[in-house]
């Protein structure tokens, strides 16, 4: 049913990419593979910015496997000195670094057709979708679930209009704030996060994956 | 390539053991691969009966229970850095108690072929597994895999005695001998000629006696024996053997205990094998400058309690180089012992010539408490009683004064050499003390039949008495008389078991629930009342009720025990090493804090220091199990 997709010039990583969302699984949420990400980037205006980082790590049946996580650097040609602050990551460091164009391949085979999970999320999609764009290739095809809108769905959140940052939902969860603003360490910290959203939900009453997708402000449903 | 996840849980990681005797490439393969668990409270990680999963975990954060699943009693409790699920997958069959988060958690779980590759590869992380695994066996003495727990045990018993003791002492290992047959001249003549101050005699290479200068002197040179009788006629024998691998402290306390200058060294330690060398005091000294028998003279020439305050300071020193050398803590006891009660001795005879007169009857001075034990190592308070022979009553007032005012000058003598006074006035200088032996008698024979909390509570502290000066026969007549009241009131033996178990010892160091919750030593854990009590108790108790006298220290006392009660073997076994611990233990940090050592500060530990403490308590709840059981005790509580 993707055929229309498979363009005849995409190149095969996309078309392997692709064949990982034919099979219409039904999947329980205790056996589904859900992939926590973080990017670090130049800047945040999407157009213009470029990704410096990105940190991964899978999740599945609340067991986050550190053998099955992604941390990619990426080669430069824009740098800009002020989020240098932030992230920490230098235009020339020691760190091995890689063309945006293998990140994204390696990305792609990473995630496969995995649930993507980012705090949020919009901002790195979106700057992962303008990646993918300069490769001339479609959009990302994965779900994606923004830990802070999911964290709406708890009984832990007093404010559902408030956005909440994940420094914020570190004191929520009494979290140590270690390796934040790296790409990894923000995935790992964000992954936990999820963990303890999902768990905080689903002791509530029993969840299937589709009321994860549900508005925040259908709570009171769900 | 990068990985700061894997770097963070490193990080972590290895300040636990076993992961801190890692290698770092063996460490860092481990926490690439690690698989993090987050658990709500009251989840279970696995449940009694269910398969093994291919995991062992490590907790990260919050608090893991391990239960057992038919009674729900609480076997173990885990928190930051501890381990578990590892005694199944090591049997490779099903769980036998359940773990469940009683906080919310985090774990990390390591694969068990992973696990396999450092126990193949890392002898001492292997150790530490093996050690962890046995303490963490509840039903070792009953377990299924009995033989092959205990066949990995004596490995690591073998490894640990390399590891704690200190050097073999170094012996001559050409002793110079003759046969028995030859004359005193001849002997007097070898030793001349290869210039050494003793003989061995032997016979088929067998030692049977020895001679030495003292005696060519003592015996020879006055006269007593003519210098062609035989060789025989002047040798003391039998000697004294040791195997090869005798320690520094073993030699040092076996020529303390028969006040001889040379050890024979022989294959297998006994006189039936040959001789392979001898050891002489000499070789002591060489070894160390500050031994406790040069220690033991300087009291022996001691005019005055500030040069006995002196010597004492330098024990101190002594115990603190035995404590860093790790040389095993029964020895080190024996030595200190072997001090202090010269040093006691010696103030007794300092007192003694500053009375106006003589004793006007036979006394005995006695050590209490852990120093009759012969378990004190710090200088803590002196605890002493003093019995005197049953006189007619009209001359009772002046005896006791005579007594009293000896006493008052010996307990002043041992404050200035660094003993401080009982506050609780357990001394010979309180006339409640200073006793004759029929009081001594009617007192413990009240204690016995009309026992209370503070008769129970002397009880423990009088009956561990020890002679350190006078006469034997009256101490004799003593324990004899306590014997005969505990067999006429058994029931006190119930008493003395409750008391026992006053003081349960605690599962683990989780969160704070064991340590002092107020006063001074708020937040600190109590090892003295915690720990080493209750196995002292327990010993005393099991002792008595067997009815075996002289047996006053804890460690000698578990011994006996396990050799008259061959089925509890293993568990009096365990008492024992976890008493050498905790004392370890207590007199490091007494030293280190330049206090009594009771009181541990738990932050000050180290995770193995505190795992290591842990595997204490796992006996102790055993004994206190043993004695409920055998002494009835359920009914009483």
């Amino acid at each position: 049913m993707f055929n229309w997709l498979q363009h005849k010039n995409y190149p095969g990583f996309w078309n392997t990419y692709l064949s990982h969302f034919k099979a219409k699984k039904k999947v329980e949420l205790a056996m589904t593979r859900f992939v926590i990400f973080d990017t670090e980037t130049t800047g945040l205006t999407i157009k213009e910015d470029r990704i410096l980082s990105i940190g991964a790590i899978s999740v599945t049946s609340n067991t986050m496997d550190v053998a099955d996580s992604l941390e990619l650097y990426i080669k430069q040609d824009k740098f800009n000195p002020k989020t240098a602050e932030i992230h920490g990551i230098l235009k020339d460091g020691n760190i091995k670094k890689i063309d945006e164009s293998e990140a994204i391949i390696q990305f792609l085979d990473y995630i496969k057709d995995s649930i993507l999970i980012a705090h949020h999320a919009a901002f790195d999609v979106a700057i992962l979708n303008e990646s993918l764009k300069r490769m001339e290739l479609p959009k990302l095809k994965n779900k994606v679930l923004d830990t802070g809108i999911l964290f709406k769905k708890t009984n832990l959140c007093l404010n559902r209009d408030k956005l909440y940052a994940l420094d914020e939902l570190c004191d929520v969860f009494h979290l140590k704030k270690h390796d934040r603003h790296t790409a990894s360490g923000d995935a790992y910290i964000t992954a936990i996060v999820f963990m303890k959203i999902i768990a905080s939900i689903t002791e509530a009453r029993k969840i299937s994956i589709q009321d994860l997708f549900f508005n925040s402000n259908r709570r009171g449903l769900l | 390539m990068k990985n700061t996840i894997s770097e963070r849980i490193f990080d972590f990681l290895k300040n636990f053991p076993p992961f801190h005797v890692l290698s770092e490439e063996q460490l860092y393969t481990i926490s690439k691969n690690v698989k993090v668990v987050y658990l709500q409270k009251d989840k279970y990680i696995f449940k009694s009966n269910e398969k093994i999963h291919n995991h062992f975990y490590v907790v990260k954060d919050g608090a893991i229970g391990i239960f057992k699943e038919d009674n729900g009693v609480l076997v173990d409790e885990c928190d930051e850095g501890d381990i578990f699920g590892l005694r199944a997958l090591i049997r490779k069959g099903n769980y036998i108690l359940s773990a469940k988060a009683i906080e919310e958690s985090m774990l990390y779980s390591i694969s068990s072929e992973l696990l396999e590759g450092i126990i193949n590869t890392n002898a001492q992380a292997n150790k530490f597994l093996l050690s962890s695994f046995i303490a963490n066996t509840q039903d070792s003495y009953s377990g299924e895999n009995k033989t092959s727990v205990f066949g990995k045990l004596e490995n690591l018993k073998k490894n640990e005695s390399n590891f704690t003791e200190v050097q073999s002492a170094k012996y001559s290992k050409h002793p110079i001998t003759c046969s028995p047959n030859v004359s005193i001249k001849e002997a007097a003549q070898t030793m001349s000629a290869k210039k050494v101050g003793s003989i061995v005699i032997t016979n088929q290479n067998k030692p049977i006696g020895i001679v030495t200068d003292k005696d060519l002197r003592t015996k020879i040179a006055t006269g007593q024996f003519s210098i062609e009788d035989n060789v025989q006629s002047i040798m003391s024998s039998p000697v004294i053997t040791y195997p090869e691998n005798i320690t520094v402290a073993e030699a040092q306390i076996a020529m303390l205990q028969h006040r001889i200058t040379h050890l024979c060294i022989t294959k297998d330690g006994t006189h039936d094998s040959d001789l392979v060398g001898i050891l002489s005091e000499h070789d002591i000294v060489v070894i160390h400058g500050n031994n406790p028998s040069v220690l033991i003279k300087e009291v022996k020439r001691a005019k005055s309690a500030i040069a006995l305050q002196y010597i004492r300071s330098k024990a101190q020193q002594l115990l603190e180089g035995y404590i860093k050398q790790n040389i095993p803590i029964d020895f080190i006891s024996k030595v200190i012992s072997a001090i202090t009660t010269a040093i006691t001795q010696k103030s007794i005879s300092l007192a003694l010539e500053e009375m106006n007169a003589p004793p006007p009857v036979n006394f005995s001075w006695l050590a209490i408490g852990s120093q009759g034990r012969k378990e004190q190592l710090l200088l803590t308070d002196q605890d002493n009683a003093l019995v005197f022979e049953n006189i007619p009553s009209g001359d009772y007032n002046k005896t006791k004064a005579y007594f009293l005012e000896l006493s008052q000058k010996i307990t002043e003598k041992l404050n200035i050499v660094g003993y401080e006074l009982c506050p609780a006035k357990m001394m010979a200088s309180n006339p409640q003390w200073c006793l004759s032996l029929e009081e001594w008698k009617q007192q413990f024979n009240n204690w016995i039949t009309k026992p209370d909390e503070d008769k129970i509570m002397l009880c423990t502290i009088f009956f561990d008495y020890d002679i350190v000066y006078g006469d034997e026969q009256l101490v004799d007549k003593m324990s004899q008389s306590i014997f005969q009241s505990i067999n006429r009131y058994e029931i006190f033996l119930n008493f003395l078991g409750l008391n026992a178990l006053k003081n349960p010892p605690p599962l683990s160091f989780f969160r704070q629930f064991l340590v002092e919750q107020s006063g001074e030593h708020k937040d600190q854990f109590d090892i003295k009342a915690r720990a080493l009590m209750p196995l002292v108790d327990a010993a005393r108790l099991l002792i008595l009720s067997h009815n075996i006298k002289s047996f006053n220290n804890t460690i000698l006392r578990f011994e006996k025990l396990a050799h008259i009660e061959p089925q509890n073997k293993d568990l009096y076994l365990l008492c024992i090493d976890a008493f050498k611990t905790l004392l370890h233990f207590r007199t490091q940090y007494g030293l280190r804090n330049n206090d009594s050592g009771r009181f541990i500060n738990l932050k000050s530990l180290s995770k193995a220091d505190r795992l290591k403490l842990k595997r204490c308590f796992k006996p102790i709840k055993e004994i206190q199990e043993l004695i409920r059981i055998r002494f009835n005790l359920s009914q009483m509580l």
